[in-house]
């Protein structure tokens, strides 16, 4: 243990190339953001491995909502229904959280759900980057969740929507507090919605690069194998119930726009 | 331990000299703008993707399907009414063809009954005709066979008056047999 401590430092270069390796664990060095084609930088539009991952991305979602459904059959066959079976998935979710009102935002929240649980799905390849790992994404996501919800709820019920934060079922002494509380839980929403999403890839990618580090000790690496397939049946798991968190909360959010009242 | 998190150097560099992770990449100011700028265009992108083609073309399928559904239920539904409808005719003309066969067999059964009454009449009497020549038969078989015996016996008795070597007295003879047979 203690040499293969030692020898880390000298194989650094060589491990960090690898993605981790020896007992020096570098499980964090898969979230780093790399130019694709060379240099150090990385300015506002070089393109680095996020721009390759989400062109992944959108590939994936052309092959799975456009190539699939390309014949339009009448009885699907297994491509086209899990076309529909997503569009009826987020469809419905949309239709029962929202409310009809709400279907006028179905493509804006379809394309949430579809970026996020297939960029989630991406990342579980082996050696990939998880763009979804990033608060920068998810916080840009959240917050565009955030602002549009609060655009929406403004221009719909003009200031009837700070009925949200009146709880008028309250007794009226407990009201201002309860304002106080919901207001803040108003604007701690994109926070925790963002740091949801992030913090599971993130956390469930980084064990799975402990467990893969330990099956390199001969006397766990069987243990550390079985880890690793645990933990990656449990990430694609945790790959859809993010995604499907994410645009439920959306939908939840959307609703409170919509109908402020309590 | 080689690599420990160092949040101090997060404003600086984000990977060290060996190309490892200082601290969480996540946290890398330095990154955030080009991930925000490539995550905006990708979003973008699906969104086109999904109003122009994608989501139209799904949800043209499922109408399609549904109106498929909804018109294949409505030929269903005629279909059934035309079944009840053939089933109900069939019906009716099991019922008549039964009733037909029942009264046939009704008329066919009275004619031969009525043809068996007659039969039965013109035996009954043919029989009662036939027992009456027969008891008359009988009567004058009888009567013959009262005769034939008084003739035997009146002969037997003037045989064994003879055999005896009297002279049969056909009176007396015919006076015993008569009051002998009579009993």
């Amino acid at each position: 243990m203690a040499t293969e401590t030692h020898g880390a430092t000298e194989t650094h270069a060589v491990d960090a190339a690898q993605g981790g390796g020896g007992l020096s664990f570098h499980p964090m060095d898969q979230f780093i953001v790399k130019p694709l084609f060379g240099g150090d930088t990385v300015t506002f539009i070089t393109p680095t491995n996020v721009t390759f991952w989400m062109l992944l991305t959108v590939l994936a979602i052309l092959g799975l909502l456009v190539l699939t459904t390309s014949k339009r059959s009448i009885v699907p066959g297994r491509g086209q229904s899990i076309a529909e079976l997503a569009y009826g998935f987020i469809y419905k979710m949309v239709e029962d959280v929202s409310g009809k009102d709400g279907l006028k935002y179905f493509p804006y929240i379809m394309t949430l759900f579809m970026f996020i649980v297939v960029a989630n799905f991406l990342g579980l390849i082996p050696g990939s980057f998880t763009t979804t790992s990033h608060i920068a994404v998810t916080a840009i996501l959240a917050m565009a969740v955030f602002i549009s919800v609060t655009v929406i709820g403004f221009v719909k019920n003009g200031a009837a929507f700070l009925g949200l934060f009146w709880v008028s079922s309250a007794p009226l002494p407990l009201r201002p507090i309860l304002a106080i509380i919901e207001v803040i839980s108003y604007f701690v929403r994109p926070v925790s919605h963002s740091i949801r999403l992030g913090g599971n890839m993130m956390a469930g990618h980084a064990v799975l690069k402990v467990f893969a580090g330990f099956a390199q000790v001969a006397a766990v690496a069987p243990l550390a194998i079985l880890g690793v397939m645990a933990i990656y049946g449990l990430e694609l798991l945790v790959a859809f119930i993010q995604a499907y968190v994410f645009t439920i909360l959306t939908c939840v959010y959307l609703k409170d726009a919509l109908h402020p009242s309590h | 331990m080689a690599t420990e998190p160092i949040y101090e150097e997060l404003a600086g560099t984000c990977v060290d000299s060996h190309g490892g992770a200082i601290g969480m990449p996540q946290l890398c100011a330095e990154w955030m703008p080009n991930q925000i700028f490539w995550l905006v265009i990708t979003l973008i992108v699906i969104y086109l993707i999904l109003t122009r083609v994608a989501l139209p073309r799904i949800a043209g399928i499922l109408a399609d399907r549904a109106g498929t559904i909804t018109n294949d239920l409505a030929a269903a539904e005629d279909l059934k009414a035309k079944a009840a409808e053939a089933e109900k005719a069939y019906d009716k003309a099991l019922a008549d063809a039964r009733a037909e066969a029942q009264r046939i067999a009704a008329e066919t059964r009275a004619e031969i009954q009525a043809d068996l009454d007659e039969a039965i009449a013109k035996a009954d009497a043919e029989i009662s005709e036939k027992a009456a020549e027969s008891e008359k038969a009988l009567a004058e078989i009888r009567a013959g066979a009262m005769d034939s015996v008084r003739e035997v016996a009146k002969d037997t008795a003037a045989s064994i008056i003879a055999a005896f070597g009297g002279t049969p007295d056909q009176s007396a003879i015919d006076k015993a047999v008569a009051d002998q047979v009579k009993g």
